[in-house]
């Protein structure tokens, strides 16, 4: 399944937040949305996931979905948005209790998604308990349990510490080696964006409209290996959103 | 170069963490009632003033042993009882139904507003004529009393639900009854407790205003009743009575509240 973006215009209000969005993500790649802070890219993700309604153009599901993927579209949250009141186990099952299931059969799907995410000794750890990156990973880890065919993930590593972050990136890679998911990723450190996408979308500032597709054709297992080559694309990157991301620092909010 | 002069940094940290503290309540409470039987006893205060904390201490073993205790007791706990009941269930039903659904909110809210200041006491003489002098008044009185602040504590909870909580179950494809029953309701379960503290609290301020009004037996009666008579030390045990309900309803409601809110961090 792949999704098309067509001609997505969006306004809050008189503020104009995407203007002319087409993009198109790709069955089995990694792509990236960056740009400067306020340029609607978080807006476009829920627009991609239907969380929120265009105002003009439309975003098309190109091909059906694998037949045993229960939420086609599935997204992982910045702040992981797990229940306080519900253990590790029964944060993934609220999202598989609704889809007609064998008690046996949601067992099943729990104990194979904590496996794959090294959750089994957590299970029934209360979210209180857990570190940031340990959160991020049931959310990974229930994000999974749907069979998802596109994870939309929202700046899913910013509210972690740095070393956590280069731990749950290793893990994303590894996770993208075995299993070779669609995404889009959404995230304001450039770093992440040249580590772990194949596509980098950079949008520029209100009204977000994309300025340039930039393709990263190194492996993403192989990437440690060139980070020379990711270091001059990170500072292209960078001189590319430079000015923009001065101009939106220094915007008032909502004026 | 040495410098000479050295002093230790001195520490100005600490202080403003609430802790507990074992045995400090009791102690207190020990010390007022000591210095009040000590008091009496000499005639430092005049037995006008307050009663002798052994004579109401006397007058609660006659209540016992005359089984009159048990007579005032029970109709007052089960008027509170149930009137609280009526009054909790229909506040948390209604302030569900302002919390979900925008037109009961811009429907009810102003006439929960309007009721909410509304002194319930000055409403008992209409709820005798409607339901009758007998239980039926009493149990309408608390009920609605207690009705209100839940409402209010109710759906201001569900307002207060994060609501990236919700966007996480719609972006899972719940059910719209899945995501009020496994997220809106226990997310707003702290909120609805807190409140219950209150409304209990108005309930027993009410059960005694309407005992006082209209009843043979009652806690509130048998204030009234010793309070004209000028009986210090009876009244002063049915105002014990009434703390200890309400100490007890606190330490209930904290009870469920540990248990059902573990959770919490």
């Amino acid at each position: 399944m792949e999704l098309s973006i067509q001609n997505i215009s969006h306004n809050y209000g008189n503020i104009e937040v995407l203007k002319d969005i087409n993009l198109e993500i790709n069955e089995g790649q990694i792509v990236c949305l960056i740009g400067p802070s306020g340029c609607g890219k978080s807006t476009l993700l829920r627009l991609l996931g239907g969380l929120e309604k265009p105002m003009n153009g439309k975003v098309m599901q190109m091909g059906e979905p694998p037949k045993d993927s229960l939420n086609p579209l599935t997204y992982i949250f910045q702040d992981f948005a797990l229940l306080p009141w519900r253990s590790v186990y029964n944060n993934i099952a609220l999202v598989l209790e609704d889809h007609k299931l064998q008690k046996k059969e949601i067992d099943k799907i729990i104990s194979n998604v904590l496996k794959r995410t090294e959750l089994t000794n957590f299970a029934h750890a209360l979210p209180k308990q857990l570190s940031g990156g340990m959160k991020q990973r049931v959310a990974i880890a229930r994000a999974l349990s749907v069979s998802p065919a596109i994870m939309l993930m929202d700046e899913p590593l910013s509210a972690l510490d740095s070393q956590t972050r280069e731990l749950l990136m290793d893990d994303l890679i590894s996770l993208w080696e075995r299993e070779k998911f669609t995404a889009v990723y959404v995230t304001h450190n450039l770093a992440e964006a040249v580590r772990l996408g194949h596509k980098i979308v950079v949008l520029s500032r209100r009204p977000g409209t994309i300025k340039k597709i930039v393709e990263i054709d190194i492996d993403l297992k192989d990437r440690k290996n060139h980070i020379l080559e990711l270091n001059k694309k990170q500072n292209d990157l960078w001189e590319l959103m430079k000015d923009e991301a001065l101009i939106a620092d220094k915007e008032l909010i909502n004026a | 170069m040495p410098n000479k002069y050295q002093k230790e940094v001195p520490f100005r940290g600490g202080g403003f963490t609430p802790k507990p503290i074992m045995y400090i309540g009791p102690i207190v409470f020990i010390f007022l009632i000591g210095f009040l039987e000590w008091g009496t006893t000499t005639g430092w205060i005049s037995d006008l003033t307050l009663p002798k904390p052994s004579g109401v201490f006397q007058v609660f073993i006659e209540l016992h042993n005359s089984g009159l205790l048990y007579k005032h007791l029970i109709p007052s706990l089960t008027r509170l009882i149930v009137g609280s009941f009526m009054g909790v269930t229909l506040g948390i039903g209604i302030g569900l139904l302002i919390g979900l659904f925008n037109l009961v909110r811009a429907g009810l809210l102003p006439v929960v507003a309007a009721l909410f200041p509304v002194p319930k006491i000055a409403l008992l003489p209409l709820f005798v004529i409607w339901f009758g002098i007998d239980e039926g008044s009493k149990y309408a009185l608390i009920a609605l009393g207690t009705f209100t602040p839940t409402v209010v504590a109710t759906y201001a909870a569900i307002d207060n639900v994060d609501r990236n909580f919700i966007r996480m179950g719609q972006s899972f494809g719940l059910t719209w009854i899945s995501i009020v029953r496994k997220i809106v309701l226990p997310g707003a379960l702290p909120g609805i407790l807190s409140g219950l503290r209150i409304s209990l609290a108005i309930g027993i301020i009410l059960l005694v205003a309407a005992e006082m009004l209209g009843a043979t037996y009652g806690i509130g009666a048998y204030v009234l009743e010793a309070g004209s008579l000028y009986d210090l030390e009876r009244l002063f045990a049915g105002v014990t009575i009434l703390s200890i309900i309400g100490v007890i309803i606190n330490w209930f409601v904290g009870v469920v509240e540990r248990k059902l809110l573990k959770w919490r961090t």
